[in-house]
């Protein structure tokens, strides 16, 4: 867009914002208030995925005409990833009507909107990350942490590293380094790590990178003295090429360092160049053009100039794909409540209880074009992480390959972890756990 | 900053009184019965909150003419001690918890304010520094702070003071604003009184100051506590009543930077001047943002907006300071004299 078009959509803009508003065509809207950022340390995360997100329910309101004709709308409030701006875009967007759900990506806004989402009754979806406690459902109807929350995570890096050693016992005596960023996110699987190295055997050294590492110096020089077997790159943003980049410097073997799932993105191994050649990071959802789903957002928005990421070359990124991963678990869970409730625009709560009953097996996924791509959940009212798997890709310098099978947490050990915290938080609080009698 | 006089008018005369008075009447009677809980709890808690901190910082930069950028730090301090009294003396009253938090943030102000003693101006800004730096890694680095959350963020416990509850958005503001109420009318007795003026008299000349028989040491070391304590205070306000979480992060470098911008645009050594920039740093990008979502939302994405409005927030600001240097106090008080002459 040239500037002086710019300049035009700008009067016109303005022009329509003082006119009347024109009544909505469609009967029932479905809003999707947005905590995203697009500036900031932490823009490639967020723009991906919002990106990804709004494509996707661009699609189901382009193609199928909203979900059973409710249309889906949606606004952005920039968040920068801090908390107090988090927290006053919820308080500006919550007083829209029919909220469907907030999904902040940030796990400092997520624990800042405990207590508020909690009394507001609207839903707060932290794929692939959150606060752990939250996975129990019966202490925190209102949060799901879908596909994997860190425990899983970790777990799955773990069982990940011991599937190359050739097995669980094998781990016993190996030397593995946690590389965490310092924020909430960071510092939120240190005792599982803990508990993990304790049941396996291995040696086990955490070490911080303050927000927002683009220096990795000294954390470096002493991986270098300690000289693990793995190193465990549990990063975000600019901190994870630097720290591919440092890894090269002091001579660590890159296929030796294993990134988590914010640290799997092509924005995280292209900036490294050749150093990250070989790389190896978790997913939930491959990156990839060739799935339905994808195909379709190419077809329906991009090739008319609809779509959301301004760089087509991110369509089918790790981020874009999480992103409309996350769209087809949030309109999945609006259709499951609207089989309830009717086919009408939801209230949170509603909404809320299409996510505890959200329950897509491979038929439906193939169905919605999501086949490969996503992996069967199931939620329940006790657990709302959803029994999600991984798998391990990669990066060869161009694209990322996947190099493993789906990977199982081990949730049994897991558990017993999150229930423990959520029964502290529970105590804390004065909630009385609610029974989930299903 | 020595451009700033000490104001001449009679502080107690009775336009004065009725103006306060008139304030605290809408803040209290009127703000809570006509404003929406989106403008209580996005923008007038953390405009209370950010006040507050702008005027101890407004005690030691303002008035005393000691530059700081270790308030964020003063806050953390006071609201991980305020959560750490909540969580291990349960029980302990609330008016209680907050002067505990203010004194154990007075005490950290004075532990790095002895540099004062010996340093000056931009030199004893970067030791401030010292107290930013350290204060996060004390909070991040041992998580006894935290109660052993392995996310380090803290959920503070509600808010009730005697048994009567202040949880609810209304009761949070209110809270907030006796405190501010309280603190703001003691400040005010403090620069009129002795030690107010002595802390000027070390701002405008050392030297001088010293010869008329102030105690120099004694009164710097006193406004870094003074200070320190009623920022701490603010950082209670910040965690209990606005954010209800806390984590270290939220308490970096830039907080420090926002509360000493405020003071500068607001005004330097003047009361009125920290709310008045506080409200233009807190409030003004949320209006702003607000307009260009509305106006431009479908047109643009939400990063290209927030861009151009820290060009327009840095532009205002600008121009702000070029109309009126001493900052919007003064612009405030020009455009009244010149509205009712004779005020």
């Amino acid at each position: 867009m040239s500037f002086t078009s710019k300049l035009r959509s700008f009067a016109l803009a303005t022009a329509l914002a003082l006119s009347v508003a024109t009544p909505a065509a469609w009967a029932d809207e479905q809003y999707f208030p947005l905590q995203s950022y697009r500036v900031g340390p932490y823009a490639a995360g967020g723009t991906g995925f919002f990106g990804g997100f709004i494509d996707y329910l661009n699609l189901v309101n382009i193609r199928d005409g909203g979900v059973n004709g409710v249309k889906l709308t949606w606004d952005e409030c920039e968040t920068q990833y801090e908390v107090e701006r988090g927290v006053e875009c919820y308080e500006r967007q919550k007083t829209a009507k029919n909220v469907a759900a907030f999904n902040p990506l940030s796990l400092g806004i997520q624990i800042a909107l405990l207590e508020r989402a909690t009394a507001d009754k609207i839903p707060v979806i932290t794929i692939d990350h959150g606060m752990t406690a939250t996975s129990d459902g019966r202490v925190f109807p209102y949060f799901f942490p879908l596909l994997m929350n860190p425990p899983s995570e970790t777990s799955a890096i773990i069982n990940y590293i011991g599937q190359r050693e050739g097995g669980l016992d094998k781990l016993k005596g190996k030397k593995v380094v946690v590389l965490y960023h310092g924020s909430p996110y960071g510092k939120e699987t240190i005792p599982i790590y803990e508990l993990l190295a304790e049941k396996y055997g291995f040696e086990l050294q955490q070490i911080e990178v303050p927000h927002p590492g683009s220096d990795q110096q000294s954390q470096w020089l002493t991986i270098r003295r300690l000289k693990p077997d793995y190193v465990v790159l549990r990063g975000w943003g600019v901190m994870n090429p630097v720290a591919i980049k440092s890894a090269q410097k002091v001579g660590f073997p890159v296929d030796h360092l294993i990134g988590n799932v914010w640290s799997n993105s092509e924005e995280d191994v292209i900036p490294a160049g050749s150093a990250a050649k070989g790389y190896i990071s978790l997913i939930t959802q491959p990156s990839g053009t060739e799935f339905p789903v994808v195909q379709e957002i190419i077809k329906t928005l991009y090739d008319k100039n609809l779509g959301n990421l301004e760089d087509k070359k991110r369509i089918g990124s790790v981020y874009h794909n999480l992103g409309i991963v996350n769209g087809i678990l949030n309109v999945e869970a609006i259709r499951t409540a609207q089989e309830k409730f009717g086919n009408r625009a939801l209230t949170g709560e509603e909404v809320q209880w299409g996510f505890e009953h959200l329950n897509l097996d491979e038929a439906k996924i193939a169905k919605l074009g999501g086949a490969g791509l996503l992996q069967q959940i199931h939620v329940t009212c006790a657990d709302h992480e959803g029994q999600g798997s991984v798998k391990f890709q990669q990066w060869d310098g161009e694209k990322w390959n996947l190099v493993s099978d789906w990977i199982k947490p081990d949730r049994e050990l897991l558990r017993p972890v999150i229930e423990a915290a959520a029964a502290k938080y529970a105590a804390e609080k004065n909630i009385t756990p609610r029974t989930c009698a299903e | 900053m020595t451009a700033v006089t000490i104001e001449s008018r009679k502080p107690f005369s009775l336009p004065g009184w009725a103006a306060t008075a008139a304030v605290l009447g809408v803040a209290y009677v009127g703000v809570p019965l006509l404003a929406s809980n989106y403008v209580l709890e996005a923008l007038l808690i953390p405009f209370l909150a950010l006040s507050l901190a702008a005027l101890g910082l407004n005690v030691l930069t303002g008035y005393a003419g000691m530059v700081s950028l270790g308030s964020a730090a003063f806050m953390a301090v006071g609201a991980y001690t305020a959560y750490n009294v909540a969580l291990r003396l349960p029980g302990t009253p609330l008016p209680l918890v907050l002067a505990v938090a203010g004194f154990a943030a007075a005490a950290i102000g004075l532990l790095f304010g002895l540099p004062s003693l010996r340093l000056r101006g931009f030199y004893l800004a970067v030791s401030t520094l010292a107290a930013q730096f350290f204060v996060q890694w004390a909070l991040t680095k041992f998580d006894w702070f935290s109660n052993g959350n392995s996310s380090g963020v803290i959920d503070t416990p509600p808010l009730s003071v005697f048994g009567i509850g202040f949880d609810g958005t209304i009761g949070r503001y209110l809270f907030a604003l006796t405190v501010v109420t309280v603190i703001t009318f003691l400040v005010h007795r403090l620069v009129i009184s002795q030690t107010g003026r002595n802390f000027i008299a070390i701002r405008d000349n050392e030297t001088a100051a010293r010869v008329i028989g102030v105690p120099v040491l004694r009164t710097k070391l006193l406004a870094f506590g003074i200070s320190s304590f009623i920022i701490g205070v603010a950082g209670v306000l910040w965690a209990f009543a606005y954010l209800r979480t806390v984590e270290p992060a939220g308490f970096n470098l830039d907080r420090s930077f926002q509360i000493l911008f405020i003071i500068i645009i607001g005004g330097l050594a003047s009361i009125r001047g920290a709310f008045f920039g506080a409200a233009l740093i807190v409030v003004f990008p949320l209006v702003l943002s607000r307009l260009g979502s509305f106006l431009l939302g479908g047109l643009f994405d939400s990063g290209v907006l927030d861009m151009s409005q820290r060009i327009v927030l840095g532009a205002l600001i600008i121009i702000f300071l070029i109309a009126e240097p001493d900052g919007l106090v003064a612009l405030w008080d020009r455009f009244r004299r010149r509205v009712f002459p004779g005020t």
